[in-house]
């Protein structure tokens, strides 16, 4: 008797049927040799909806193998709801180990920040995306932002950021800088703050964003050159925790998320958690290192 | 000003736009001695049709003619606004005018258009962008030009908009805020941000009160004495064309029916057309 064996599992590992796993590599192999040029992709249906980290869920079940170990944060955080749903997910698909440990993980998805210690050449990072056209706040029209990307014409950022300047004393995008990728593309690196934008300069590892809702991808290889746009004399700066510091660990050198008491005062956390329990249990840590963040001081003297 | 063959600016060549699908007979059956721009045939629109004219460095010619007589069109092409569908222009400042500015990438139509081109629409809102501050959009045309300092990018707005009279205190504000003479006079700043050696207007008066056009033409005949930009200026209002403007070209249906110095064409109009637009003026 012939035996059926086609549906014995229920799921392909990692979800996705292999056919559109292939389409997703091709996809992501066209955006890692075109740095910050946004390849359209499948978006398949996922058993979450669309721009609820749909985009990075993808990359993720397609890049995914059995010795993958895996971690994913939301907003730095390894225990908020969507960063454990999903990695409930991912794990039951899969079978992967998955951890909270930066340095164990052979894959990070992330939700909004870039893990404070420094990734290696052997990780990757992906990123969900909400909105992946950075020029869709000055250009609302899809087939005219194509153009400007196509003629690398990016006058209308650049008025944006004068605009933000003139308005608020400073260049105001809080999340999600535009930067220039390899000198050519505008890319919108995802909320992350302004903090983690250096980092993802001549960086070791490989970036891939995956916007599910506007079915994007695209990538950052390692060892490309990301910059801030920035004028001559008005400079891209990073946040400034110089009054503040973590309130458990003291710590200065970290992004730190701002914590509002019932009395209306406010405290300041480091905000990747797995990096807050290394520095609580006083662990080596190794962080990644930009000319922004090595002229602070780590601790209040 | 010396005009002889060799020193233009700006030379226009057989420049034609039609929309729809024309035949070979459609340009032989439309013009102003059938009264018509309209193909009888394939019903196309002839815009306008076999423009040719050589503008010197320095001059303002005017393009006068009643709506619909392709007059905008005409700048709109040659600003890039437009698709050609015939014809050539060359600009001097552009590779010696050696090149056919209407044939080269959109990448460079786009640094011809920032560096060396102004244009000033009817409608504010057609030239300025009302989302960005007046001094935005006067950095854009500067920051498209590559200028990339803040501080010297707000001198020069603030300088450009004590030119036109527009008070500097408002500079942050939105052109949505202003007046439409207001708005009229921001516009203008941002097409001679990058000193273009040639400036477009269409129509810039029209829509105004009286007293504020009179304000805005004597803008524009100032900046044009002091700065010596070439200029074509389109208008259906011959008192602008009067005061504006040394030379003239009478459009009718897509096609220039008369043209020459503009005192000789409203003393003596030949055309029966300019005949009727001079006898018309009140």
């Amino acid at each position: 008797m012939i035996e059926n064996t086609k549906y014995t599992n229920k799921y392909n590992f990692a979800f996705i049927d292999e056919a559109t796993k292939k389409e997703i590599r091709r996809k992501l192999l066209k955006a890692v040799a075109i740095p910050g040029h946004q390849v359209p992709y499948s978006s398949p249906e996922m058993p979450i909806s669309r721009g609820w980290g749909t985009g990075g869920l993808h990359i993720t079940l397609a890049v995914i193998g059995r010795e993958d170990v895996f971690k994913i944060i939301d907003q730095g955080s390894d225990a908020s709801v969507n960063a454990c749903n999903l990695r409930e997910f991912v794990n039951r698909m899969t079978g992967c180990k998955t951890t909270f440990d930066t340095t164990e993980a052979t894959l990070i998805q992330t939700r909004h920040r870039i893990t404070e210690e420094e990734l290696t050449e052997k990780q990757i990072i992906v990123f969900q995306v909400p909105l992946p056209e950075p020029l869709r706040m000055v250009e609302r029209y899809e087939y005219k932002t194509l153009q400007m990307h196509a003629e690398a014409d990016y006058a209308k950022m650049y008025v944006s950021l004068y605009e933000s300047y003139v308005r608020h004393g400073a260049i105001m995008e809080g999340a999600g800088y535009p930067v220039m990728v390899n000198g050519r593309y505008v890319m919108s690196p995802s909320p992350i703050p302004r903090w983690d934008i250096p980092n993802l300069n001549q960086a070791k590892t490989l970036f891939l964003f995956g916007a599910g809702r506007e079915k994007r991808l695209y990538a950052v290889p390692p060892y490309t050159d990301v910059e801030p746009l920035e004028f001559e004399d008005v400079n891209f700066e990073i946040e400034d925790f110089s009054n503040s510091g973590c309130y458990k660990t003291g710590y200065k050198k970290a992004f730190l998320d701002e914590i509002y008491a019932d009395d209306g005062g406010r405290k300041f956390v480091i905000s990747d958690s797995n990096f807050l329990d290394k520095k609580m249990e006083r662990q080596e840590t190794r962080q990644y290192s930009n000319k922004y963040i090595d002229q602070l001081q780590a601790y209040d003297l | 000003m010396t005009f002889n063959q060799d020193n233009w600016l700006l030379r226009v060549r057989n420049l034609t736009k039609i929309y729809g699908e024309p035949n070979e007979r459609t340009l032989a059956q439309t013009g102003p001695e059938f009264g018509s721009n309209i193909c009888p045939e394939t019903e196309s629109i002839v815009a306008c049709a076999d423009i040719s004219f050589d503008l010197y460095p320095g001059e303002v010619l005017g393009i006068v003619g009643e709506s619909g007589s392709g007059k905008s069109t005409v700048v709109k092409m040659l600003y890039f606004d437009f698709e050609k569908t015939f014809g050539s222009a060359w600009l001097k400042p552009y590779n010696n005018g050696l090149i056919d500015i209407l044939q080269e990438s959109n990448q460079r139509k786009r640094y011809i258009r920032n560096n060396l081109m102004g244009m000033v629409y009817q409608n504010p809102r057609d030239g300025l962008n009302f989302g960005f501050s007046s001094g935005g959009n006067i950095a854009e045309k500067l920051i498209m030009a590559g200028q990339m300092n803040v501080g010297s990018i707000r001198a020069r707005a603030a300088d450009l908009l004590t030119k036109t009279e527009v008070p500097v205190q408002r500079m942050d504000h939105r052109p949505g805020t202003f007046s439409g003479g207001m708005q009229q006079r921001v516009q203008i700043s941002k097409a001679i941000a990058n000193n273009p050696p040639l400036l477009f207007l269409d129509e810039v008066t029209t829509g105004l009160d009286v007293s504020v056009q009179a304000k805005v033409l004597d803008l524009i005949r100032e900046l044009q004495t002091t700065l010596g930009i070439a200029m074509i200026v389109v208008s259906h209002d011959l008192s602008v064309i009067r005061m504006l403007t040394d030379r003239v070209m009478v459009m009718k249906n897509g096609r220039i029916v008369e043209s020459g110095l503009t005192d000789q064409i409203l003393q003596d109009p030949q055309h029966e057309y300019s005949q009727l637009l001079v006898s018309s003026l009140l």
